[in-house]
């Protein structure tokens, strides 16, 4: 942390000045490592190697091994502004993106400039979401770099096939089908279609008027005053049928109003009898 | 309805698996074997992956490998024999720009994602001729629509991806970067 210790610029002590840099932000360090990593010539040809504004402020902090987590903005953004600089000058054709970057890095730095009103306040800080956005990006950076070493067919895997021995006849389907054939399969269909309906066996059907008088011969037989639960009216072992063949029945009925259904609470039994003539 | 089912003894459900393999021009999946290859045999689904597994220990000593990718197995030469290999083939192997490479990164770690998605994360906009060709190559598919304004569609990676990095499933992705995690001081 010693100020005089690290003030020789020299490549074998870089490394060491990093940290005290960061830490201390002294400003008599913000020059030099600029002009000793990147030089001007060779910003032209690199320039386009970027893919984007935040891949090259990613460039700018590795090179010069800053804290990506306390961001020394002034001197990155003097950078990044020198680079746009120099891409408008080569006519690069400039993305909006890095336009906008400069923006953001212009804001942050503004922020920073700010006096704080309120100490005990938890001011976030301004750089936290650049930094995000600088870790997330570099997180996939890598693992689009680490995906191009897996080894690839094409360039590194050679896939092993074998063919077919020559004479060897593949039993495709045939594609094409005779007319004859067609009717022959057409003949299969009718006969089968014969078969079903020859064996076909045609249900008794139940009628609704049958099924009303039924009911009513079965009501008929009650005592005077006594109910049918509307349930035993149904004989379960004529299925689903019989059901509804019942059921339209009792509706019938009770539209010509030869019974009525009598509830004694809600939800219980439904009660049927024949109805009273008064 | 009761199938002729033939029986077939190891040695020939070895032999006729191999070759399957072999001269299939794309990955062999266990339940092609099972329903295609295997129709007319009854054999058991852990009889067929034991043959498998027993016909990789054979390959280990040779030049080429049984591996299983994402659609299925397949033979490929071993990786130490790669660029002995690559003088035989014509074409140079199509190298991918890191605008490319990012993209597909991108789809891969964090699908299903949308194109806006990619775009926030690279801090530049992915250009329609990416998509395409990754579209194009089947290493990517649209799986629906994000439930926000303009319902972008969603991408996210294919077992043909998965086959053409030798990955038999996504976990075999190399693990991302570990990130020192922001002070909030």
């Amino acid at each position: 942390m010693n100020k005089t210790s690290s003030i020789t610029i020299d490549r074998g002590e870089m490394q060491q000045q990093v940290l005290p840099f960061a830490l201390i932000r002294g400003e008599a360090f913000l020059e030099k490592p600029q002009d000793l990593f990147i030089p001007p010539d060779a910003l032209e040809i690199i320039l386009e190697s970027f893919e984007g504004p935040l891949d090259l402020l990613l460039y700018l902090i590795r090179k010069q091994k800053f804290d990506i987590l306390d961001l020394p903005i002034a001197p990155i953004t003097v950078q990044y502004m020198s680079y746009v600089e120099l891409m408008k000058n080569v006519k690069l054709e400039l993305a909006a993106e890095y336009l906008v970057m400069a923006a953001i890095l212009a804001e942050i730095k503004s922020r920073l400039l700010l006096p704080k009103q309120h100490v005990d306040d938890e001011e976030i800080d301004p750089r936290a979401e650049l930094v995000r956005r600088l870790q997330e990006y570099e997180i996939m950076k890598n693992a689009a770099q680490s995906l191009d070493e897996l080894p690839r067919v094409e360039r590194d895997t050679q896939l092993a096939q074998a063919s077919f021995p020559e004479n060897f006849h593949l039993k495709i389907p045939a594609a094409e089908v005779e007319l004859s054939e067609l009717v022959a399969a057409l003949q299969t269909v009718f006969k089968r279609n014969q078969a079903f309906t020859h064996h076909h066996i045609a249900k008794e059907s139940l009628s609704t008027r049958e099924r009303m008088s039924d009911i009513l011969a079965r009501l008929n037989k009650l005592q005077e005053d006594s109910f049918m639960n509307f349930v035993d009216l149904f004989q379960v072992n004529e299925g689903r049928n019989g059901v509804v063949v019942t059921f339209l029945a009792i509706l019938e009925l009770l539209k010509e109003s030869l019974i009525e259904c009598i509830q004694a609470s809600r939800l219980g039994q439904i009660n049927v009898r024949l109805k009273v003539l008064t | 309805m009761l199938a002729t089912q033939t029986s077939i003894t190891d040695k020939e459900l070895k032999k006729l698996i191999e070759a399957a393999i072999l001269v299939n021009d794309k990955p062999l999946s266990l339940t092609q074997i099972k329903q295609l290859l295997l129709i007319n045999y009854n054999v058991k689904h852990r009889r067929i992956t034991a043959i498998i597994a027993e016909l990789q220990s054979d390959y280990q000593e040779r030049g080429i490998h049984l591996v299983e990718v994402a659609s299925g197995f397949r033979f490929q030469a071993i990786n130490e024999l790669s660029e002995a290999l690559t003088v035989l083939s014509q074409e140079k192997a199509p190298k991918f720009s890191r605008a490319m490479l990012e993209t597909l990164a991108l789809i891969a770690y964090k699908q299903p994602i949308t194109r806006g998605e990619i775009e926030d994360i690279r801090g530049v906009a992915v250009s329609s001729h990416i998509t395409k060709t990754l579209l194009e190559r089947q290493w990517i598919k649209t799986v629906g629509h994000k439930d926000v304004p303009g319902r972008p569609v969603l991408y996210a990676t294919t077992k043909e991806f998965l086959d053409y990095f030798s990955l038999s499933s996504l976990t075999q992705l190399p693990e991302l970067m570990e990130m020192p995690e922001i002070m909030t001081t």
